[in-house]
C-alpha cells in the first residue's frame, strides 16, 4: 500500500521537478559541440541541401555565423529541416536552438509564442506568379483567380486581405508541403501562385517551363524574415543578434572574407573594434574576442553571402533592391560596434 | 478444494478486518489506481500551463473568437472572411465528416461488390477482383491519394476549355460546376410532399412484410415507395406553381461563378479513400461469406431459391456477424485516415486547424481539438455499429 503511494508521489514529483532545472543555451551548445540549427525542407537560395547533402543558403550562413561565433568554427552546424508548421514547437521546445526558416517578424510571433526576433537577414514581400500567357500585368486584374498557396504561414492571411481590401473573389487551395503546391500551379489547378517573392523566383526554377511565368510586380505584404530565438535567455538572443550585426557592420566597413586579415592592422577605430584587436566587445556576450575575426573570414559579410546564395549571379537573379546597405538606399542597418 | 475459499471468507469476517475482505480490497486498489491516475494527467496539465507560462505562450482557447481571415476553398456553412477561427475550424470539421460518411458510404458498397466477385465462380470476374485487391490494399494510401488527384487534375481541361453537357454542367480542373435549385416561396410544400412520401414508403414496406409473414403473399414495397418519393413531390411542384429555379454557373474572368461545384480535391480524396478502404471491406466481406457453412447454399439451393436470392437471404444475413465487428474498425480507418487530405489541399479539420495553428501558435489548444473531434467521431463511429452488431446477432435461446 504505502509503497504503491509513494511511487505515485514520487513519480508526480518528478513531472513537476522536470520543468525547473535547465542550463543557458549556450553552456547547452557548447556542452554539445555544435548549433542545432532548424532550416526549411528545401528553399534554394535560403535553406536547401545541395547533391551532396551540404546546406546552403543565406539563411544557412546565419547558422554558420553562429557556429562561427561560438566555436570559431562555421562548420559546427546540425540541421533540422522543418516544414512551416512544425518550427516554433521546435524552438519552443528546445529541439534546435536557433530558428533560421526564412520566417517572418510579426507582432503575434514575436509576443505571444514567448519568441525573439533576432534581426533582419532578407526583406521580403509576398507576391504573385501567373503565366505570361493570361496576359495579366496587375495583380489587381485576379478578381475570380484560384490561388495556390501552402499551409502554416503568413500568406494565406495576406492574400485573403489584399483581395478583400480590392473586393475581389478568390479560391484559396492550400497545401501541406511546397512541392505539391508547386505541382499542383504547374498542372493548371490555380491560376496564381503566391508566397514571397524570394519563394517564387526560388520554386520557379521547378516548373516545366519556368520562362512561360512571370512575378506580378504588386507586393502585398512586408515580409522582414530573419534568425528567432527562445524568449528570456538574453545571452544567447544578443549572440545571435550580434552576429547578423556583424556581418553587416563589415559589409559597410569594407570587411570581407578576402581582406579581413589585412584589416587586422587598419587604423579605422572601428575596423579594429570589429574584428577585436581592440576593446573586449567579445567577452561582453560570453564568446572570445576575435568572434566576428571568425565570421567574416569563414561566413563572409553580409554582401557576400546575398551575393553567394540569391544574388544577380546565381539561379534566383534577385537584386539587392530594399535589402542594400542603407547608406545604398536600402533597409539593411546594424547598430556600431563600440 | 472447493471448501478452502469459503472457510478464509468466514476466518476473515470473523476477524472483522474489511481490509482481508479480497472484495474489498479489489475496491481500494482501484481506487487507488484511478486517483494515482486522474493525480498523473492532472500533474501533466498543470506542468505544461506551468512551463507555458513561464515562457510567456498564451494558452486557453479564447483565439477560437478572434478573426481567421481566411476561407477554406470548400464551406458546408456561409463562412466570410471576417469569420472566427471557431466558425472556420467548425466549416473544417464538416469538411471531415461529408468525406467520412460519403466514403463510408461508397467503400461498403465497392466493398461488399469486390468481395463478393471474388468468390465468383466466373473466372474472368475472380482474377479481376483479386487483382484489385492485392494491387491496392499492398500500395500506401498517401501514394494512392497522390495518384488520384494529380491523375483527375492532369486529365481535365482549363475552365476556358472546360468539357460542358447542355452548357448546365460543367467539367475542368477547377472542378465540377452544377446548377445550384434556389427554394422561392412556396417550395415548403415539395419538401412536406418529400416527407409524406418517405413516411408512406415506410409503412407500405412494414405492412408489406407483416403480409408477407403472415399470408405469404408478396408485395413489391421497394418499386412502389420509389414512385411515390418521385412521383409525390414532382407534383407538389407542379401545383404550387413551380417555385423552384436555378442559379447557372457561368464562366466570368479566370473561374466558373455560381451554381454548385465539386472541387477536383475532394474527388481525389473521396477515389482514393473509397478504393483503398474498399479492398479491405471486400477481404472482410469474403472472410465472412466463407465463415458460413456450404451446407446453407446447398440447402437453400434445395429449397429451389437461385444464386442471388440465396446469396441475399441466406448467406448474407449470416455472414454479417461475422462481418460487422472488423467492419467497424475499417470505418475507422477511414475517417481517420481522411486526414491525409491535407496533402492534397482538401479543407478537412487538419488541413484548416494547421492554418489556425499557425495564425495563432496555440498549438496545444488545436491538437487538443483535432483529438477530440477523431475521438469523437470513432466512438459514434463504433457506438452505432455495436449497437447495429447487437441487433443482428444470433439469440441464443
Amino acid at each position: 500500500m504505502k509503497k504503491v503511494l509513494i511511487s505515485v508521489l514520487m513519480g508526480s514529483a518528478m513531472a513537476v521537478g522536470a520543468s525547473a532545472a535547465s542550463a543557458t543555451t549556450l553552456e547547452d551548445v557548447k556542452a554539445k559541440g555544435a548549433v542545432q540549427c532548424g532550416v526549411s525542407q528545401g528553399l534554394p537560395g535560403f535553406s536547401n541541401p545541395d547533391d551532396q547533402g551540404n546546406w546552403t543558403g543565406i539563411d544557412v550562413d546565419v547558422c554558420r555565423a553562429v557556429a562561427a561565433a561560438v566555436f570559431g568554427d562555421a562548420t559546427a552546424v546540425k540541421y533540422t529541416p522543418l516544414s512551416a508548421k512544425e518550427r516554433f514547437t521546435a524552438l519552443q521546445s528546445s529541439e534546435i536552438d536557433l530558428l533560421s526558416r526564412n520566417t517572418t517578424w510579426t507582432m503575434t510571433r514575436d509576443t505571444s509564442l514567448g519568441l525573439n526576433f533576432a534581426g533582419v537577414n532578407y526583406y521580403d514581400g509576398q507576391g504573385f506568379m501567373v503565366r505570361e500567357s493570361l496576359g495579366i500585368t496587375s495583380a489587381l486584374e485576379l478578381d475570380g483567380a484560384s490561388v495556390c498557396t501552402n499551409t502554416g504561414t503568413t500568406t494565406e492571411l495576406n492574400v485573403t486581405d489584399y483581395f478583400r481590401s480590392h473586393d475581389m473573389q478568390l479560391e484559396l487551395v492550400q497545401f501541406e508541403k511546397s512541392d505539391e503546391v508547386v505541382q499542383a500551379y504547374d498542372s493548371g489547378r490555380c491560376d496564381v501562385y503566391t508566397t514571397d517573392a524570394s519563394g517564387l523566383y526560388a520554386q520557379r526554377l521547378k516548373l516545366t517551363n519556368p520562362d512561360e511565368h512571370i512575378v506580378l510586380p504588386e507586393i502585398i505584404s512586408k515580409e522582414p524574415l530573419g534568425p528567432v530565438v527562445r524568449q528570456g535567455d538574453d545571452e544567447w538572443f544578443n549572440i545571435v543578434k550580434w552576429s547578423l550585426f556583424a556581418m553587416i557592420n563589415a559589409e559597410e566597413l569594407g570587411v570581407s572574407s578576402a581582406n579581413v586579415e589585412e584589416m587586422k592592422e587598419s587604423k579605422n577605430p572601428a575596423i579594429r573594434r570589429l574584428v577585436g584587436v581592440e576593446g573586449a566587445f567579445g567577452e561582453n556576450i560570453g564568446l572570445s574576442n576575435d568572434w566576428a575575426y571568425n565570421i567574416i573570414k569563414q561566413v563572409g559579410n553580409y554582401a557576400e553571402i546575398f551575393d553567394n546564395n540569391v544574388g544577380p549571379d546565381t539561379p534566383l537573379k534577385i537584386s539587392r533592391g530594399v535589402n542594400a546597405l542603407w547608406s545604398n538606399g536600402g533597409f539593411q542597418y546594424a547598430p556600431p560596434i563600440r | 478444494m472447493a471448501a478452502k475459499p469459503q472457510q478464509t471468507a468466514e476466518r476473515s469476517s470473523a476477524k472483522g478486518s474489511i481490509f482481508n475482505d479480497p472484495k474489498v480490497r479489489g475496491i481500494i486498489y482501484q481506487l487507488l489506481l484511478v486517483a494515482g491516475l486522474v493525480y498523473f494527467f492532472w500533474s501533466i496539465v498543470q506542468n505544461a500551463s506551468h512551463n507555458l507560462e513561464k515562457q510567456n505562450i498564451a494558452s486557453g482557447f479564447g483565439f477560437l473568437g478572434n478573426t481567421a481571415g481566411f476561407l477554406p476553398n470548400q464551406t458546408l456553412i456561409d463562412l466570410s472572411a471576417t469569420s472566427t477561427y471557431g466558425q472556420a475550424l467548425l466549416a473544417g470539421l464538416l469538411n471531415t465528416l461529408l468525406i467520412a460518411v460519403i466514403g463510408i458510404f461508397l467503400a461498403t458498397i465497392v466493398g461488399f461488390v469486390m468481395g463478393v466477385a471474388r468468390l465468383s465462380n466466373n473466372w474472368v470476374i475472380s482474377k479481376l477482383a483479386t487483382m484489385y485487391i492485392e494491387i491496392v490494399r499492398n500500395i500506401p494510401l498517401l501514394l494512392q491519394l497522390f495518384f488520384w488527384y494529380f491523375a483527375v487534375l492532369r486529365s481535365l481541361p482549363h475552365p476556358k476549355q472546360s468539357s460542358s453537357i447542355f452548357d448546365t454542367f460543367f467539367l475542368n480542373n477547377r472542378g465540377l460546376y452544377m446548377p445550384r435549385p434556389v427554394f422561392e416561396d412556396g417550395s415548403g410544400s415539395i419538401l412536406l410532399a418529400l416527407v409524406i412520401a418517405i413516411v408512406a414508403s415506410i409503412g407500405i414496406s412494414i405492412w408489406a412484410k407483416r403480409r408477407q409473414m403472415a399470408t405469404g403473399q408478396r408485395f413489391p414495397a421497394f418499386l412502389t415507395s420509389l414512385g411515390l418519393i418521385i412521383i409525390l413531390p414532382f407534383l407538389a411542384y407542379l401545383v404550387s406553381g413551380m417555385p423552384v429555379s436555378y442559379d447557372y454557373a457561368q464562366l466570368k474572368g479566370f473561374n466558373f461563378k455560381g451554381g454548385m461545384k465539386v472541387i477536383p480535391e475532394f474527388v481525389g480524396l473521396l477515389l482514393a479513400l473509397t478504393i483503398y478502404t474498399g479492398a479491405f471491406i471486400a477481404e472482410i466481406v469474403r472472410a465472412g461469406i466463407l465463415a458460413v457453412n456450404h451446407g446453407q447454399t446447398e440447402a437453400a439451393h434445395a429449397l429451389g431459391l437461385r444464386n442471388g436470392p440465396t446469396l441475399r437471404l441466406v448467406i448474407i444475413p449470416q455472414a454479417m456477424r461475422v462481418i460487422i465487428p472488423p467492419l467497424t474498425s475499417q470505418y475507422l480507418n477511414l475517417t481517420k485516415n481522411s486526414s491525409l487530405a491535407v496533402a492534397i489541399a482538401y479543407p478537412d479539420i487538419v488541413s484548416v486547424g494547421g492554418t489556425v495553428l499557425n495564425q495563432t501558435g496555440q498549438a496545444i489548444e488545436v491538437i487538443a481539438v483535432w483529438m477530440i473531434v477523431y475521438l469523437s467521431i470513432s466512438l459514434l463511429t463504433s457506438i452505432l455499429m455495436n449497437w447495429y452488431n447487437r441487433s443482428i446477432a444470433l439469440v441464443e435461446r
